[in-house]
């Protein structure tokens, strides 16, 4: 008999299990030992409390109305539902304020390879910790949490949400094509960039920076050239790298285009890379503006693993057959040698 | 050379086959066995992996290749159809240029039968291969429509009157004359372009980088058969 279970979601078996909570016993002690304090929240909110936050891409897309009308959403990520938690739970205590969580989150997405519309998410939220300090901690547990998980080559690649609107606004982009340009850097397509920069009636100096700058990724000696509409943004970068340990450093790839499809990021942003997976295992960055939404302002941080993707990139490194290893470390500057940190 | 600086590189047989070997070619590697041996499928000393064009996007999302070559038709019939749902995660690096075709819109000669099924029986029969471009199109000027899709010899479709028009992709226009179908509109102009792993994008950085400087450097006629149409 088949009784089929839905598209995107599957069942965790003994063995499986013992190996996914062997991963989040290890991430619980770290960030615990860090200071981060485990919630749990409901997986149904009300969507008109999730709607607060500006999700764009993640949003809930689940719904069930209760008995009395109201409707429902299964929540797509666990920094909403914990801003809501600070806002109510602790609307008056001394911040910073440390979370930890380990949740499963729903998105609308169509199956693929490791895209699953049920995932379960391990991460934490620092709120109350401004920028450069807060983003530093985040990207230090970060590093901490998946040493201690034993994988070995991961990269944590970093920029800045604001950098491209930035460069378009002093740039002088008019408001219509922004947005056109913005979508085309979110959906990875440089050669759309290209065509869209060419129709806009933009300087070809203007032009060739919009699409040069959001393409620049490597070392620290990026943001030495950086163009100066990107100052703002830069500085920031460079005042997270001063404060890292050597060890979390070295992990850093500047990239200039990073970009999010999740709208309520502010400030840095990065994503966690391995040569054992062809996606990010998981990402983060600062949303300064969305504890405000929900009516206790407060500067925040924070960042989620895909715990399935962070498994299979254990295992494919400990085959040493990754997706990524048929050609392996290509040359200098890359992946196989270390970023060092600027001075 | 014996790979594009240590990447792998998802190679499309088919069509843009011939214009993708010879751009390796000029950029510096050997590729006399993949275009002798049709029936190999990796050809791991030289970093290239050869399948259908339709399969490159997936290879390339999963971080089975590095870098792959395919046409914008199959980037854009794979796109995400509504932002929320997700299309293929690639970064779509440079158009090569070569490979040049349009999707067209065409329907049989003579009084067009499209315009007829619409106003008279409020929507149009349209038979594609690429039922997400051709649906696209269709909503974005306002018109009801029914998509068939076929995956074989699309010209039949409206010559036996199973529907009134197709989307399809054409290079000469050749075949479409020979059906009696003339084009109606044309929908996008797609070329060969160069996509690339998210992952791969970041991790190998230099790499990317160095074999797109040398892509920017090659004479426009090396960049594979036809060369770029002025824009």
């Amino acid at each position: 008999m088949i009784h089929p279970i839905p598209s995107g979601t599957r069942d965790v078996l003994p063995d499986e299990t013992r190996e996914v909570r062997a991963i989040t016993d290890v991430l619980r002690g770290v960030f615990e030992r860090h200071g981060y304090g485990e919630v749990y929240t409901p997986a149904l909110e009300y969507e008109s409390v999730l709607a607060r936050a500006d999700m764009a891409e993640a949003r809930p897309a689940y719904r069930v109305f209760d008995e009395t009308g109201a409707v429902l959403a299964l929540r797509s990520d666990m920094t909403v539902p914990i801003a809501r938690v600070v806002a109510t739970r602790y609307a008056s205590a001394e911040p910073p304020l440390r979370f930890c969580y380990f949740a499963h989150c729903y998105r609308g997405v169509r199956p693929q390879r490791g895209q699953p519309r049920e995932l379960l998410q391990a991460g934490i939220e620092l709120i109350g910790a401004p920028a450069p300090q807060g983003t530093a901690e985040a990207l230090t547990v970060l590093c901490h949490a998946l040493d201690a998980t034993g994988l070995k080559d991961y990269r944590i690649g970093l920029g800045d949400a604001s950098l491209f609107p930035a460069l378009m606004a002093s740039l002088q982009v008019h408001e219509p094509v922004r947005k056109g340009l913005l979508e085309a850097l979110v959906l990875r397509d440089f050669v759309g960039l290209q065509e869209l920069l060419a129709e806009s009636g933009l300087s070809g100096e203007a032009a060739e920076l919009l699409l040069d700058v959001p393409q620049r990724r490597g070392g620290p000696e990026l943001l030495a050239d950086a163009p100066a509409p990107a100052d703002g943004a830069v500085k920031g970068l460079r005042d997270v790298l001063e404060l890292l340990e050597p060890a979390v450093a070295e992990r850093i790839i500047f990239d200039l285009g990073l970009v999010r499809n999740i709208g309520y990021y502010t400030g840095a942003v990065f994503d966690v890379y391995d040569p054992a997976l062809g996606a990010p295992i998981g990402g983060g960055g600062r949303y300064d503006e969305l504890l405000g939404r929900f009516g206790r302002k407060l500067p925040a941080v924070g960042f989620a693993l895909g715990v399935d993707r962070l498994h299979i990139a254990l295992a494919g490194e400990e085959r040493g057959t990754g997706a990524l290893a048929l050609a392996g470390p290509s040359g200098p500057g890359d992946a196989g040698e270390p970023v060092e940190p600027a001075r | 050379v014996s790979s594009l600086h240590g990447l792998t590189i998802a190679v499309p047989r088919g069509a843009l086959f011939g214009g993708t070997v010879d751009l390796l070619q000029a950029l510096g590697l050997d590729t006399d066995e993949l275009r002798s041996n049709d029936r190999k499928l990796l050809f791991e000393d030289i970093g290239v992996i050869t399948m259908r064009p339709t399969d490159v996007p997936t290879y390339v999302e999963a971080g089975a290749a590095d870098l792959g070559v395919t046409g914008k038709d199959v980037l854009l019939e794979q796109a995400a159809q509504r932002s929320a749902e997700g299309g293929r995660d690639v970064y779509e690096l440079l158009d090569l240029g070569y490979g040049r075709c349009t999707m067209v819109l065409a329907s049989k000669a003579g009084p067009d039968p499209a315009h007829e099924a619409l106003r008279r029986l409020g929507v149009m029969r349209v038979a594609t291969k690429y039922p997400r471009i051709a649906a696209r199109h269709l909503e974005e000027t306002g018109r009801q429509s029914e998509i068939v899709e076929v995956k074989g010899s699309v010209e039949l479709a409206p010559l036996t009157g199973m529907v009134e028009a197709i989307v399809d992709l054409t290079a000469t226009g050749t075949t479409l004359r020979e059906n009696n179908l003339i084009v109606r509109e044309e929908i996008v102009v797609c070329t060969a372009r160069l996509i690339a792993n998210p992952v791969a994008h970041k991790l190998k950085a230099a790499a990317i980088d160095a074999l797109l400087e040398q892509l920017r450097e090659l004479p426009a006629a090396e960049r594979g058969r036809g060369a770029p149409e002025p824009a």
